[in-house]
């Protein structure tokens, strides 16, 4: 593994995103207490399993294909030259995808170059982007509760967790990501290549999906379906936020040499990267994660008049308005997008709702869709006109270039989710029946379990002299 | 144009100072942060007011008996 220093350097990568994975667990454990807090008691067991679930499925299928996407399309394929890239120690019968100590084996597409860099950080790094993965499928999840089949939303959330979202990300997340080279397009935490996405596919489910039964009153206004548990969402909120530091974190490179870039940097300083491989500090990323949290809470509170649900909320979504640009940004410029964001997103949540009936359960559109949108499109603005990418050739940062960015994410979310609805709800199997709607999910196993209670308490009661 | 300075990577590292947007701007940033923050103060106390105002007017009576027992 070569000299001492790069052994160290791998094996402290290799812990360093063992660790973020650990922490984002945080965001399912989160958004499984949030949505389970949002849905009524009739649909507790329900929403839980239909979030838990989509953890194994995205799991399997980006080993089996997600991973691959990652690097094999970064040139479109067919936007720029290059076609389908080489990839052959991400492809789920590599040598490479299992335990491996470096050894080359060119027999089994085992390249030395390939061997030395991924035969500690595969796994690692597979399990980073699949944590990614399962975030931009669990965004979807909460905004769907109390209505959506089981099938229909794992489907969607494998067709969004293991392909669409990590094709957006191979495009425009990836130092050689044809929107990075064409558009100078920068998202350094992921606002549009995973909480667009995610908006954008929420809302084309929610479109086909249709309202809850009881949402909406015959002259068209909305009712509030309160959640059961307010508690439960603001405790699954902060494990989200505690499990976005290891989020932001995954989105580094911790510790690289100019050399090892191989782009233009000179000299020899080791510096932490973005995804893009251009410095930046987890120092950077600490300050503004804290302060563009804090603009949005502060705001939130505000233009909610204290509401904890979209204060809360409004957390989350600074955080997301202000990711795109985060490892740039100053602290306080942090904090005034982290606050702008939320209050446009929230304005939009209850207009979209008035104005086309669409029941967003958990506010996941607007906190995800619109902030995200809204943060890879501030980012352009704010960032304009510095390099893109440590390489030369590549466009600069441009609000032109995030614009169209931000476009394709959310497009990217929408068009495939809205076809697969249709296409299951054509075959009857998007939406629960009616009948069962109304009784609630879990009505069967709410019959099972009142019935296993009075038969052990019976039983025990007829023990008691 | 670049709105912190740089155009390319093409730089030694330990040369580089800050690296964010509209250096210069900070004694300003600070200015409007505590603006914000300050002005944050002042609206929350106003809302506040208002609402114990409202919940001092309709919490009586029956209504308030109950509240009282929901513990």
């Amino acid at each position: 593994m070569g000299d001492n220093i790069t052994t160290l350097n791998v094996i402290f990568t290799e812990f360093y995103y063992w660790v973020t994975v650990v922490f984002m667990f945080l965001i399912h454990a989160g958004f499984c207490m949030y949505e389970v807090g949002a849905s009524r008691r009739k649909n507790h067991m329900h929403t839980l399993m239909k979030n838990t679930m989509a953890i194994p499925l995205v799991t399997i299928t980006f080993y089996f294909f997600g991973w691959w996407i990652y690097f094999a399309f970064i040139n479109g394929p067919g936007i720029v030259e290059g076609g389908i890239a080489a990839a052959e120690f991400a492809k789920p019968w590599s040598p490479l995808m299992a335990t491996h100590l470096s050894g080359p084996d060119p027999t089994m597409g085992v390249s030395e170059a390939d061997a030395a860099l991924w035969h500690r950080l595969n796994g690692v790094f597979w399990a980073a982007f699949l944590l990614f993965s399962i975030t931009t499928a669990s965004i979807v999840s909460g905004a769907v509760i109390e209505r959506a089949r089981m099938s229909a939303f794992w489907m969607v959330a494998v067709l969004i967790g293991s392909v669409a979202w990590i094709i957006d990300a191979s495009w425009g997340w990836h130092p050689s990501g044809w929107m990075v080279k064409l558009l100078g397009y920068h998202d350094a935490y992921a606002s549009g290549v995973v909480h667009a996405i995610a908006g954008g596919a929420a809302l084309a489910f929610l479109i086909v999906l249709g309202p809850r039964i009881g949402k909406f009153r015959a002259d068209g206004t909305p009712r509030d379906i309160p959640p059961h548990n307010p508690w439960l969402v603001t405790i699954g909120l902060f494990l989200i936020y505690t499990g976005f530091w290891g989020f932001y974190a995954a989105c580094n490179i911790p510790m690289i040499d100019p050399g090892t870039i191989a782009g233009q940097i000179t000299g020899e300083t080791w510096t932490t990267t973005n995804i893009y491989l251009t410095p930046t500090s987890l120092s950077a990323i600490t300050f503004n994660f804290l302060m563009s949290l804090s603009g949005g809470l502060l705001a939130g509170y505000v233009i909610s008049k204290g509401n904890p649900f979209w204060t809360y909320s409004a957390g989350l979504c600074g955080i997301i308005g202000a990711s795109a640009g985060n490892d740039l940004y100053h602290p306080i410029q942090a904090m005034f997008i982290g606050a702008i964001v939320p209050c446009i997103s929230y304005k939009l949540h209850y207009w979209v709702e008035r104005r086309f009936k669409i029941d967003d359960a958990v506010g996941a559109v607007a906190v995800h869709g619109y902030g995200g949108f809204l943060g890879v499109v501030i980012a352009g603005f704010m960032l304009w006109g510095q390099p893109s990418s440590p390489y030369e050739g590549y466009a600069a940062i441009n609000p032109l270039g995030n614009f169209i960015g931000a476009c394709i994410m959310v497009a990217l979310g929408f068009i495939p989710t809205f076809i697969l609805a249709k296409i299951l709800n054509g075959a009857n199997l998007l939406r629960v029946p009616r009948e069962v709607e109304l009784v609630g999910l879990d009505f069967q196993d709410r019959e099972a379990y009142d019935a296993a209670v009075a038969d052990v308490t019976a039983a025990e009661r007829a023990m008691v002299k | 144009m670049s709105t912190n300075g740089m155009t390319s990577w093409a730089v030694d590292l330990k040369d580089v100072g800050a690296i964010y947007p509209f250096q210069g701007s900070e004694v300003l940033l600070v200015i409007l942060g505590l603006a914000f923050w300050i002005g944050w103060h002042i609206w929350q106390v106003r809302h506040e007011n208002a609402e114990l105002a409202s919940e001092k007017k309709r919490g009586t009576g029956d209504k308030a008996r109950k509240f009282i027992d929901r513990y």
